[in-house]
């Protein structure tokens, strides 16, 4: 039974259960937002961003210069010295409250544009992306009156005006990692979405000027790498960025000799520990939720499997047969389980690193599922064989693609789990808390989910420790990111 | 009968609880504030650096694997054996700041004091800077600061004792191992409190004493890839820009214009990582 051939489940197959695009209540041109208005580039140049399931362009986008970048910054600046820094801690938690509600109001349009933009599946931009959007700015809003209480000292001031740079893996909710405690710490803001995913942060846009936050205090700057460096050149005095741990690099070696806060959530590879005590149906569907969440495009994700040799075979013969029921395709359709790639890059670079993988002696497996034929799609793929030194070991893929290792002792997993550059996340599965604890305590990462994975929360601090990044999003912790403490 | 000829000492780097001279031999001559020589210093060369981070990796392990109570008596064992030599400190700190006598003695009294308060921190920090997270879900989750590690300091230029006591208990404090670089033209009383900690049951490697160019050196502990935080507060802004720019390589943490009079728990919260855990809960 646990052998059953993939035909045998296509008679199980789900109709099409497509969501209606026109949710998304697409527009053909879309402006920069600065002052409290949408306006155009001053050179009015503008970009398409594509649907990644189609290739077809879903809207014009402004492409912010140099000046764009400067007058979102001076806007944000005004907005600090004349109105933001004046404004009560209640009065801010307010506006942060109004703006979650809207979130959740307006939730089904904003899925539906998430998935069109990034090409994640509407189940995911549905019960993840957008409700956890809303959350975010639900938790920070109560902080807002009681920062004195935060553990930072009586009356911590703001910073002042935050440039904040996000990344395309989850477009609207990395806005709200930003925005939510910037704005409740008593920042302005200046942010930069991702080039391929811009529109989510400009419907948020919207949504800002529906709960009448006050002109400036949030200003979004389209446009790609040029404008996010013009972003990190500008008089601002904290920079926040997410993205990969080399363009991190070269952001903390800018700000280096200027009075900048700044804090990276930057690249991982994390791993996943499989015991041979813990739950296998359990393990199974964790290692999916680890690697294949988000076709993969997660920093956190868990794209190192380490499982204990006793137990890997069991272990791979029920992930191969689990892999092969991934449904890939239409990222509208609400039985999907893995979208898009979300751009022709980033399939470039995954396509370059599986073949590096099959290069370097790791076999290959992929799901034997149908792509469709316009888009970009990647069949989920896990590799075994896989030496530590191997790329696909040590280097972020961002895809669907998983690698595979195997220990025998507690001391090994770690060791090998802590062969990395990066200390994003990692996972643990047994059924022994003792041991869960031992593992935890020696793993070099900033979150460790024991027996789960992928959870994200607001009162739960995220981040890295060494080359995946320093300061936390998330709880009291993601506070002192926008404090002067 | 003739005065008694005093035995002067040679004053040496502290690099993994031994105290050799620099590899290199070298030593550069140290004056007090009014240009008396006071000592020959031993002038700490890149092999030094990288002899100092690899016995304080080591040695970060062990410290950090200590109950935070032990850690906790350690260094308040390390402020017994300083006020012990509290006359010896003040003479050093006087000569290298050119203060009174009693003022000299009241800043190593402060340093000595700010040595208890840190002691007391290492089993309690866990508490104030962690916590339990209440999330939407059957999980339970806590966080708790977790040591960066290997944290290089370069001390404040102008406070010889008290500042650099800040400096490197904080992290000490926090489960970090250290790599000092004491103040360029003031290096003595740093190099005291090193070889006092060489009798408080310090982890051998968890505090390393150099002393040397600041200019040559600094570098050096900025671009290794092995060191995860920095302290720059001896150095001046372009200084600790150009530093900044090293340590951007391997996203090294940074601690940039922390006043050193600052009483807060900023030295703390520098050098640690918030380490969260979510444990699912169920039958």
């Amino acid at each position: 039974m646990d052998d059953a051939p993939a035909s045998t489940l296509s008679a199980l197959e789900y109709d099409p259960a497509p969501e209606s695009a026109a949710l998304a209540r697409l527009r053909e041109r879309y402006g920069l937002f600065v002052g409290g208005a949408f306006v155009e580039a001053s050179d009015g140049a503008t970009f398409e961003t594509l649907n990644p399931a189609t290739e077809e362009p879903l809207a014009h986008v402004a492409r912010a210069g140099d000046a764009d970048v400067a007058a979102a910054v001076a806007a944000a600046r005004r907005a600090y010295d004349k109105v933001w820094r004046k404004t009560s801690g209640a009065q801010r938690a307010k506006y942060l409250y109004r703006i979650a509600r809207l979130i959740q109001e307006r939730s089904r349009e904003l899925a539906v544009l998430e998935s069109l933009d990034n090409g994640k599946p509407i189940r995911e931009s549905r019960d993840v992306d957008v409700p956890l959007a809303a959350a975010y700015f639900f938790y920070y809003a109560g902080w807002a009156d009681k920062l004195d209480h935060a553990g930072f000292g009586p009356d911590p001031r703001p910073l002042g005006v935050a440039g904040q740079i996000i990344p395309w893996n989850f477009p609207l909710l990395m806005a709200a990692w930003k925005l939510a405690p910037a704005l409740a710490a008593g920042n302005t803001c200046v942010l930069k979405p991702a080039e391929t995913t811009p529109l989510s942060a400009l419907a948020l846009a919207e949504i800002l000027q529906q709960a009448e936050l006050p002109d400036g205090v949030v200003n979004v700057v389209t446009g790609d790498g040029s404008t996010g460096a013009a972003l990190v050149a500008s008089p601002v005095d904290k920079v926040a960025f997410t993205g990969s741990t080399e363009v991190g690099k070269l952001i903390q070696r800018r700000v280096a000799g200027r009075p900048i806060r700044l804090t990276l959530e930057l690249g991982g590879k994390g791993a996943n520990i499989v015991f041979d005590d813990a739950p296998i149906d359990e393990v199974v569907e964790g290692i999916v939720d680890g690697i294949f969440f988000n076709q993969g495009h997660v920093c956190c994700a868990g794209s190192r499997l380490l499982v204990q040799e006793s137990v890997a075979e069991e272990v791979l013969r029920r992930l191969r047969r689990r892999v092969d029921q991934l449904r890939v395709g239409d990222p509208l359709d609400k039985n999907t389980d893995v979208g898009a790639i979300n751009s022709a890059a980033q399939l470039e670079k995954i396509r370059e690193l599986t073949a590096f993988g099959e290069r370097e002696g790791a076999t290959r497996y992929t799901s034997p599922c149908a792509l469709p034929e316009r888009g970009y799609w990647f069949a989920p793929t896990v590799f075994t064989d896989v030496a530590q030194t191997h790329r696909i070991a040590r280097e972020e893929v961002f895809g669907p693609v998983l690698s595979v290792l195997t220990f025998r002792t507690p001391e090994e997993a770690v060791a090998k789990a802590n062969n990395t550059t990066y200390g994003l996340a990692c996972g643990v599965w047994s059924e022994k808390g003792s041991r869960t604890l031992w593992v935890a305590e020696r793993l070099r990462a900033g979150v460790v989910w024991a027996n789960t994975y992928n959870r994200f929360d607001p009162a739960s601090p995220f981040g890295g420790v060494r080359e995946s990044g320093f300061g936390r999003e998330g709880g009291r912790h993601g506070l002192e990111a926008y404090l002067d403490v | 009968m003739s005065e008694r000829l005093d035995v002067r000492k040679t004053y040496k780097l502290l690099v993994g609880g031994a105290f050799p001279r620099s590899e290199s031999g070298r030593s550069y001559e140290v004056v007090d504030a009014n240009g008396l020589f006071l000592a020959n210093v031993a002038q700490a060369s890149r092999k030094d650096v990288r002899d100092a981070v690899v016995a304080a990796r080591s040695a970060q392990r062990a410290w950090w694997s200590l109950t935070p109570y032990n850690r906790g008596q350690v260094l308040y064992r390390l402020a017994e054996m300083a006020e012990a030599r509290a006359g010896e400190l003040s003479e050093q700190v006087g000569r290298a700041e050119g203060t009174r006598a009693g003022e000299a003695r009241a800043s190593v009294g402060r340093s000595i004091d700010r040595l208890v308060w840190y002691a007391g921190w290492c089993d309690k920090v866990g508490q104030v800077l962690g916590g339990q997270n209440p999330v939407a879900g059957p999980y339970f989750n806590f966080s708790v600061p977790v040591p960066s590690g290997v944290v290089g300091v370069l001390a404040d230029q102008d406070s010889s004792l008290e500042a650099f006591v800040d400096a490197v208990a904080a992290p000490l404090a926090t489960g970090n191992a250290v790599v000092a670089l004491a103040s360029e033209a003031r290096p003595i009383p740093a190099v005291l409190l090193g070889e006092m900690s060489a009798t408080s049951d310090l982890v051998a490697g968890a505090l390393n004493v150099l002393t040397g160019r600041t200019g040559e050196i600094a570098p050096v502990i900025a671009s290794h890839e092995d060191v995860d935080g920095l302290d720059l507060t001896g150095a001046d802004d372009d200084f600790a820009g150009e530093l900044g720019a090293l340590a951007a390589e391997t996203v090294t943490r940074v601690l940039r214009g922390a006043d050193p009079q600052d009483r807060g728990l900023k030295r703390l919260r520098a050098f640690v990582e918030t380490s969260t855990v979510w444990h699912t809960i169920g039958q």
